[in-house]
């Protein structure tokens, strides 16, 4: 597969606030790429950048091998659909989503065509001649993909599409969504904080935190095999512990050392050990292992999460079986859950 | 005791409208009155109303208010449009600065902007008249325009005009095709408030104006010192008002419409 798009060591400020640091991305044809990080973390300023509704200020951004600096966004190959679907007001359903093919003067029968394949496509037929502000929530988030998808662009951008729907509507749209990029075949960039949706929906996931790349890899990857603090954090709950690699395959945190399957540290090089929640067994205490004491257990619907206080530092585990505040337990994970990650800042 | 205070709230609005409606009530009696003098009804008849037609100096001057306040409300209303749509993609602090130069006008006494508007007039190379009348006319009006079409742009999904160049739109056809008519409503109330501040404008008039060029404000006043008043002065009030509310109506009763129609669906 070749490459649709090219940012290459791209930097934006706004009013001496670096929002986006030197940031590079290749991303390829019939791609579903997320960029996923908290809010302010330059994530939308790189989409509008994409889109053309921000200058850059240095580096260059490759849309199919031309350099789209100088090429305003109505010249852009490109569609996108905002955050708040920015549908527009004084149109019925029908206008809306005609509005682009209107603008390229194309003949009205190809036009109808069209915007009634779009509607199936949505699930909107019947909807054409509505006011779009009698729309519900879910329907202009529909209308808006439609608008956008009509144009064929090569890519599409989706900022935070889903933000303003419930969550049964938001689960539904992204397995549509989805099953929309891959029956199409558009490459699609999609804007989101929710790592949620991120790890369900991408092919890779690009995780950014203050202007900078932090992790670029699948969802598993991502997930598994979390590069620094701040992409184990971000994505699904952990627990980060500080360890020693004593030395290739044996970290030693809280006073006990564990077999693992990491390698290629310093010998005692001081480390972040991640475990997921879900990971962690709670069995009867047990010298050789970390104990420790049960202080909250909510319950969750599939699982409960309980904390278990070790030596001042408060664990989380996922469980499908309930424990008692004031439990004494040991908690068993094997080497395979263990995740050995270097210091960010050492 | 609350039956009491319910009544007597009741009365005190009844009687502020009675207040408020009298005068127009008097004015339009008396343009049915066939005397001259106005000072007893004679007899009911629309002879005033004619008169209009007849009164060569009377027509003339709802000419010139008439021609002032159309190209005056037109050239207000585009101007004031783009002006208003400028002040909205400023950053927060140059838009409240702007909307401060843009409020003091508006609420700066009309004898001020008169007299301040005749003597730069006066520093110019052109002679006073119906150009100056017009010029002053769409100096007062555009601050209006731009304070009823704000409120509209901020309603406005931000993102609205990006989506627009993102459809294949160039920033004008942007604005030209999207902005514009989203703020239609904004815009047709500040031509209307436009139009209405330039048809009863008398003050500002009575300083920017020359040459004998007079619109109605102007040439009451002109009578009123001579004696020489007509009654058809009273048809021409009355027939602004009836125009005026049948306008309002028609306006209430587009909304009420839409309303209807969106709760319909």
């Amino acid at each position: 597969m070749s490459d649709i798009l090219k940012i290459d060591h791209v930097t934006k400020s706004f009013d001496d606030k670096v929002v986006l640091n030197n940031i590079s991305l290749t991303i390829k044809h019939n791609e579903f790429v997320t960029l996923l990080g908290p809010s302010g973390c330059g994530k939308t300023t790189l989409l509008r950048l994409i889109g053309g509704f921000e200058t850059l200020d240095q580096g260059h951004i490759y849309f199919e091998d031309e350099d789209v600096l100088n090429i305003p966004p109505n010249k852009r190959k490109v569609n996108t659909v905002f955050q708040h679907y920015a549908l527009f007001p004084h149109l019925n359903v029908f206008d809306n989503i005609a509005f682009g093919l209107k603008l390229k003067k194309q003949p009205k029968e190809e036009i109808n065509k069209a915007v009634m394949n779009m509607l199936m496509l949505v699930k909107l037929e019947g909807y054409e001649w509505r006011n779009v502000d009698t729309l519900s929530g879910g329907q202009k988030q529909r209308v808006a993909i439609a608008r956008a998808l009509v144009n064929q662009p090569n890519l599409l951008l989706l900022d935070e599409p889903l933000g303003a729907l419930d969550l049964k509507l938001r689960q539904d749209m992204q397995y549509e969504l989805k099953e929309m990029q891959r029956r199409l075949g558009i490459t699609f960039i999609f804007v989101t904080h929710d790592q949620e949706e991120a790890l369900t929906m991408s092919d890779r996931v690009v995780v950014m935190n203050e202007g900078l790349i932090q992790q670029v890899g699948s969802p598993q990857d991502i997930y598994n095999e979390p590069i620094n603090q701040f992409s184990a954090s971000f994505i699904g709950e952990s627990n980060i512990i500080d360890g020693v690699m004593v030395t290739d395959y044996e970290v030693v945190f809280e006073g006990i050392s564990h077999p693992c399957v990491d390698h290629g540290f310093e010998n005692n090089e001081k480390v972040d050990v991640v475990i997921r929640p879900e990971d962690i067994v709670l069995i009867k205490p047990d010298q050789q292992m970390i104990q420790g004491v049960v202080t909250d257990i909510i319950f969750k619907g599939v699982h409960y999460e309980i904390c278990v206080m070790v030596n001042d530092k408060e664990y989380v585990i996922h469980s499908t079986r309930a424990k008692h505040i004031g439990d004494k337990v040991s908690l068993k994970f094997g080497p395979n859950d263990i995740h050995i990650m270097r210091k960010s800042d050492a | 005791m609350k039956q009491i205070v319910k009544g007597l709230l009741l009365l005190a609005t009844v009687l502020v409208f009675v207040l408020i409606y009298f005068p127009i009530v008097v004015i339009a009696l008396m343009s049915v009155n066939a005397s001259s003098t106005g000072q007893t009804f004679t007899y009911f008849s629309f002879v005033w109303y004619g008169e209009i037609a007849n009164n060569t100096l009377l027509l003339r001057a709802i000419g010139t208010t008439l021609f002032v306040a159309i190209i005056s409300t037109t050239i207000a209303t585009v101007v004031g449009t783009f002006v208003a749509i400028g002040i909205n993609s400023l950053k927060r602090n140059q838009r409240l600065n702007m909307m401060v130069l843009n409020n003091v006008p508006v609420v700066n006494p009309d004898i001020v902007t008169g007299i301040s508007l005749m003597v730069v007039f006066g520093l110019l190379p052109i002679s006073f008249g119906i150009n100056t009348m017009l010029i002053a006319h769409v100096f007062f009006s555009i601050p209006f325009v731009v304070l009823s079409v704000l409120p509209k742009l901020k309603e406005l999904d931000k993102d609205l005009f990006d989506a627009a160049q993102d459809l294949g739109c160039t920033s004008l056809q942007a604005v030209v095709k999207v902005i514009v008519p989203a703020i239609k409503t904004g815009i047709i109330t500040g031509a209307l408030i436009a139009f209405t501040m330039s048809i009863d404008d008398f003050v500002i008039s009575y300083f920017t104006t020359g040459s004998g060029v007079q619109n109605v404000s102007l040439w009451i006043y002109a009578r009123l010192g001579r004696r020489n008043f007509s009654p058809a002065v009273y048809a021409y009030n009355t027939i602004v008002t009836v125009v005026t509310i049948v306008i309002l109506l028609r306006l209430n009763y587009y909304s009420i419409k839409k309303k209807m129609r969106r709760l319909n669906q």
